[in-house]
């Protein structure tokens, strides 16, 4: 039942206000929230705003501080977006909405703001992502001031199907709490599938910053859509038809890389080298068969596929709808509710982690039900315990201005071999397999403000892009050739094979000889008895790459996240020591510089 | 030619491309240190591989997969192929392993025996190029100058019969292959780190000079009574003339060739012309002496037109007796009588002086490789591995293991049979006779299969024999991919020579001992028309031939096709 004035102790404006927020927060925020104010209540009249602002929001002044700033750290351009998307949101409710990237902010301005929501992504080991970096130590070294006056919400995004799930974002919480700051809104983590969840936060947090600034002004305006240039987005992907497809790799070849080339005619979507297209890929039919066989569920009963209550059947939600090929301790966790099986119960046992860890890697769903099944579930409890099928990111391959209306992307084909079974990521395959030219695929463009090409199109740019890394700056040498920007540039590649692995050569070829592309480093590691990549074709080169750097050369790197990126960050270590007398110490200090100065960008996975 | 105008072939103009490129190279350097190295791609540019020839490689690519890569953004799949000089086809068993191991490492794990009796790997990859060079080289073999406008890698009968001769006129052979080497030291900087000359002004080339010949030129020996060199298809072809089991002068041809351009009648297969006989000691003079004429009076305008058998032609034989009298300041003697009855080999074991064996086996087109069925490359490592004696490369694509002790003889015998390498469907008379080029996939210049298609074709040809009741009968069968003549089809009994894909040119009555070029049968068949031409000719030649009558003869007997009497009649019908 909806509060009204009528059967309440609140305002108008306050009745509109919790009508919005009630129906959002979760079970738990309940009773979060109903502790919370027991314990305010309790306390008697702390100095808390939180109470205050429940106590006097009618007679607040109309000049009422609106600031908010609210910082993201972000490596893939997810929690960008977010950020983007809540600092609109609260303009358009009045709002003094300041909006950084943690790497840009001051830490020494802390002290003068009130309202602080941070959006921050978990990478690898639960590392933050490189542009929070520098704010996530200064937060935790000696010089983090005392946070009485902060209030303070997080958005954590991560993946669960990692074992430190979230943690920069938990981080982040504790710490601020400890320095003093008080939560505006509880901390939410948001999975692979953050759409939902992160909407839920904002809905929170507008209500909570509403209350806390004295609701009055907030005249409510129950914004419309968002105008954008385009009507599609990552909740409206754009269909977008096949134009190309291309295996890039020669005969013989151990991978299989696709080109595949897209037309955005109609859509209005526009990006910038750098940014990434979403995929919203289909599992492959022949594993949600399996699954539904194994579980004798029935594909065409209907299940729910969203909040909205949108339903679908069976098949074709497993299909479009849900991830099936990874599995996750939460999954787990859901799946040993409605599973006898005490192997899977035992696994689960807090001391059991490293077993877990070993269990999920490599597995899927369709493994799961078969060593822990048999699971007496619903068609709907089946979906229930599923994450969403997640968009996949692509690094753009090409400019706009290059090919007005195309976009392009570089696709690694996953397949292996894990636990007896053949495994395909499923994006990749279903690109390589099954993805002709006048196909559709719904894509949107995901904006990546970390992976930008300088703005002066003077200043040189070292690009390291083995592997499908290369994507991007096929993007940012096509934009520098079409702009005709006069900055030097030069690019490191590497693969296994010369003659079968080298990617867009006669494209290179070109740019190399009408001066494009001042210069191409290339190590292919399987054509010699000693392995040869791209970080040792660096060190050949430290050199001119340190006089690269002293001239202001903007470093990108793109690729391998776990091996290549850590070499190649070792090996400019190493550069900058033997080539620029620094101390190790120094040299990372320089780089961390460079990184503020988004002179060296990464774009890793 | 008796055309009263000026020959076609000696019109002067402007030094052809070529010519300039070998002029700039500084002997033959060119820029290929820089171009070897640089790693944009697999391949080097066109003045570059001009220059690689006289290196003995050329960059070739993948024609397969022209297309489909362009499409993949890749450049063609670049490779260089390597044709390694060796005098005679002569090679230690070590040197047989070297060249196993290089084209397992390096190449495309198989190894090409051409048909000048050289080792020819395909498939290496730029960067492997100096390895390869360099490996070659520690085992005693180099690829100077076997390929490019110089002297070409010198041919001579491997003759297993007679040992004594053989070992003599293989001498010959390696000396005019070494005296008539290029001397520059490019092939040492570019491939053995050799030291650098400090001013190349003061290098010369005292045979060739800066720019080289017109063209190709190439000498081969034959010991009669086996033609197997095809003597008269060398621009200087030498007659072994042997006397009480002593080798002592040579019958000297000149001006014979293969190549050929589709749809220019300037342009013809020719035979080597008789000149006279020298005695064996004045061999190198001589060959230098014509070898100069066609450096000083050669074609340097059109490269088409640039082979000593059109210097000569143009001029006239007289023109080059003349000419070479009065350089030696000598007469050449009278011809010695000779006779050759075959230009193919002869296989299997055959007892050679001393007690020692020889033995010669088919191999396919010249190409060593392993298959599924036919471990061929397997087996003959394993014989090189104990052999004692020597292998030679024969004319026509295949190998002769030489001066095999009676011990080993069991032993190989016992390889031989393991490896089944006698097996029948390897070997019938007919397939034992053929020979193609290369061609398609590697070769540049291929405008039809050769090397891959001939053995199926073969196969249906043994069937029209068999329905012939012609069985086991030889006849010399060759196919080559273009018009230059790698596998000297214009001197077969039956020849094709490409047109385009799957089209030949397909030409009758060449002499069984090579001693006769043949003459267009059709233009522009297929397979189909190809065989069903010659099925009636056979059948006719099963009824109608005369006793010992061969297949090229026959059908110049019957009036099929005329008898091409000299090169500047082949194109006449």
């Amino acid at each position: 039942m909806a509060l009204q004035v009528t059967n309440s102790p609140f305002s108008e404006e306050q009745i509109e206000l919790l009508n919005r927020l009630l129906p959002t927060i979760t079970e738990s925020q309940q009773s979060w929230l109903s502790g919370y104010l027991t314990a305010v209540n309790s306390t008697g009249k702390s100095s808390d705003t939180a109470v205050a602002v429940l106590e006097r929001p009618a007679i607040e002044v109309p000049t009422a501080v609106k600031e908010v700033t609210i910082l993201f750290g972000s490596q893939t351009g997810n929690g960008q977006g977010i950020a983007e998307q809540a600092a609109a949101k609260l303009k358009e409710q009045s709002f003094n909405v300041t909006i950084q990237s943690m790497s840009d902010f001051k830490p020494n301005t802390l002290k003068k703001i009130e309202h602080l929501l941070l959006v921050v992504s978990t990478h690898g080991e639960g590392d933050p992502p490189d542009t929070a970096l520098p704010f996530y130590e200064f937060l935790h070294g000696r010089r983090a001031p005392k946070l009485d006056h902060l209030l303070y919400s997080v958005l954590a995004l991560g993946d669960s199907s990692y074992e430190f799930f979230c943690k920069t974002g938990a981080d982040f919480d504790q710490k601020l709490a400890e320095l003093g700051a008080k939560p505006l809104a509880p901390r939410v983590d948001c999975d692979l599938d953050y759409d939902e969840p992160a909407a839920q936060w904002l809905a929170a947090v507008e209500v909570a910053l509403q209350i806390s600034i004295g609701g009055q002004s907030a005249a409510a305006t129950l914004a419309g859509e968002t105008v954008s240039a385009s009507q599609y987005s990552r909740t409206n992907p754009f269909r977008a038809e096949v134009l190309e497809n291309i295996n890039l790799n020669g005969r013989g070849s151990n991978k299989e890389t696709r080109h595949i080339e897209l037309s955005l005619e109609g859509s209005g979507l526009t990006y910038e080298p750098g940014d990434s297209l979403g995929v919203f890929p289909e599992n492959n039919s022949e594993l949600v068969d399996e699954i539904i066989n194994l579980g004798s569920w029935n594909a065409e009963e209907t299940v729910e596929v969203n909040l909205q209550g949108e339903r679908r059947a069976l098949r074709i939600a497993l299909l479009n709808h849900f991830e099936i090929t990874v599995l996750t301790k939460p999954l787990l966790e859901k799946l040993s509710n409605h599973s006898e099986s005490e192997q899977l119960k035992q696994l689960l046992k807090p001391d059991q982690s490293d077993d877990l860890r070993a269990y999920l890697d490599g597995r899927d769903l369709l493994d799961a039900l078969r060593d822990f099944g048999p699971v007496s579930i619903s068609e709907q409890q089946l979906v229930g315990i599923l994450r969403k099928l997640p968009a996949r990111l692509y690094s753009i391959a090409s400019s706009l201005q290059a090919n007005p209306d195309e976009v392009h992307l570089t696709i690694g084909t996953v397949r292996y071999e894990a636990h007896g079974r053949n495994r395909q990521g499923v994006c990749s395959i279903q690109c390589a397999e099954n993805l002709e030219p006048g196909d559709t695929l719904p894509v949107y463009i995901h904006k990546n403000d970390n992976f930008r090409l300088p703005a002066n199109p003077e200043t040189p740019i070292i690009m390291i892009g083995p592997g499908t890394g290369i994507a991007p700056f096929r993007s940012f040498i096509e934009e520098r050739g079409e702009t005709g920007a006069e900055g030097k540039s030069w690019l490191f590649f590497g693969e296994q094979h010369y003659v079968t692995d080298f990617y867009y050569q006669t494209e290179w070829q070109n740019y190399v000889k009408d001066g494009t592309l001042s210069r191409l480093d290339v190590a292919f590691s399987r054509d010699t008895a000693e392995k040869v990549y791209v970080q040792h074709r660096m060190k050949e080169s430290g050199k001119e790459l340190y006089q690269w750097i002293e001239d202001g050369a903007s470093i990108y790197v793109c690729g391998d996240e776990q091996h290549m990126a850590k070499d190649v960050h070792n090996t400019l270590v190493d550069i900058l020591r033997h080539e620029g007398g620094k101390s190790l110490e120094e040299s990372e200090q320089f780089l961390t510089q460079l990184i503020q100065e988004k002179r060296y960008q990464r774009d890793v996975y | 030619m008796t055309s009263t105008t000026k020959p076609v072939h000696i019109v002067e103009g402007p030094p052809s491309d070529v010519e300039e490129i070998k002029i700039e190279s500084d002997y033959l350097r060119g820029n290929l240190i820089e171009t070897m190295k640089d790693s944009l791609s697999a391949g080097i540019p066109d003045d570059d591989n001009r220059l690689m020839k006289f290196h003995g490689s050329y960059l070739q690519d993948d024609r397969d997969l022209r297309t489909e890569r362009q499409r993949q953004k890749l450049e063609p799949a670049y490779q260089f192929m390597i044709r390694v000089r060796t005098p005679a086809g002569f090679a230690t068993p070590k040197q047989w392993l070297v060249m196993d191991e290089l084209a397992h490492k390096y190449g495309n794990g198989t190894l090409k025996l051409t048909t000048r009796q050289a080792f020819q790997m395909h498939g290496i990859l730029k960067w492997n190029m100096k390895k390869n060079i360099k490996e070659m080289n520690d085992a005693l073999l180099d690829s100077i100058a076997a390929c490019g406008d110089v002297n070409r890698n010198v041919m001579c009968s491997p003759n297993p019969n007679e040992s004594p001769v053989h070992a003599e006129v293989y001498e010959w052979s390696k000396r005019l292959s070494e005296d008539l080497l290029p001397q520059t030291n490019a092939y040492h900087e570019i491939w053995l780190d050799g030291e650098k000359v400090v001013d190349s002004t003061e290098e010369t080339e005292p045979i060739y000079g800066a720019t080289y010949l017109p063209r190709k030129f190439k000498i081969g020996i034959a010991v009669p009574p086996m033609n197997d060199v095809d003597v008269f298809s060398q621009d200087i072809g030498l007659i072994a003339i042997v006397e009480d089991g002593k080798l002592i002068g040579f019958n000297v041809a000149v001006g014979g060739g293969m190549g050929m351009a589709h749809g220019d009648e300037q342009t013809y297969p020719q035979l080597g012309r008789l000149i006279g006989y020298i005695p064996a000691e004045q061999t190198v003079e001589v060959a230098k002496q014509l070898m100069m004429i066609q450096h000083d009076y050669g074609n340097r305008s059109v490269r088409k037109y640039a082979r000593f058998k059109y210097t000569i032609d143009s001029r006239g034989l007289d023109w080059l007796i003349g000419e070479l009298h009065s350089r030696l300041g000598r007469e050449l003697e009278e011809v010695r009588p000779y006779h050759f009855d075959h230009n193919g080999d002869r296989y299997g074991w055959v007892e050679a002086v001393n007690n020692r064996w020889n033995y010669t086996f088919f191999i396919e087109n010249g190409r060593v490789c392993d298959t599924e069925s036919y471990k061929l490359m397997t087996a003959l490592r394993e014989i090189a591995e104990i052999h004692t004696g020597d292998f030679r490369l024969s004319p026509n694509q295949n190998l002769v293991l030489g001066d095999v002790t009676a011990a080993n003889k069991k032993k190989i015998e016992a390889i031989i049979a393991s490896y089944q390498l006698e097996s029948p469907a390897e070997q019938s008379a007919l397939r034992r006779s053929s020979m193609a080029c290369v061609s398609l996939p590697t070769c540049g210049l291929a405008m039809a299969e050769a090397e891959r298609y001939l053995p199926s074709l073969i196969t249906k040809f043994e069937g029209l024999l068999d329905e012939a009741g012609l069985g086991d009968q030889e006849i010399i069968t060759r196919m080559t991919g273009c018009p230059n003549g790698c596998a000297r089809s214009a001197l077969a009994e039956i020849g094709f020579i490409g047109k385009g894909p799957g089209k030949y040119n397909m030409y009758l009555g060449g002499g069984f001992a090579g001693e006769r070029l043949s003459k267009i049968y059709r233009e522009n068949v297929g397979e189909k028309e190809i065989l069903e031409e010659l099925g009636p000719i056979l059948n006719r030649y099963a009824k109608e031939r005369e006793p010992g009558e061969h297949f090229g003869d026959f059908v110049i007997r019957v009036g099929i096709v005329a008898a091409t009497t000299d090169g500047t009649n082949f194109h006449t019908v």
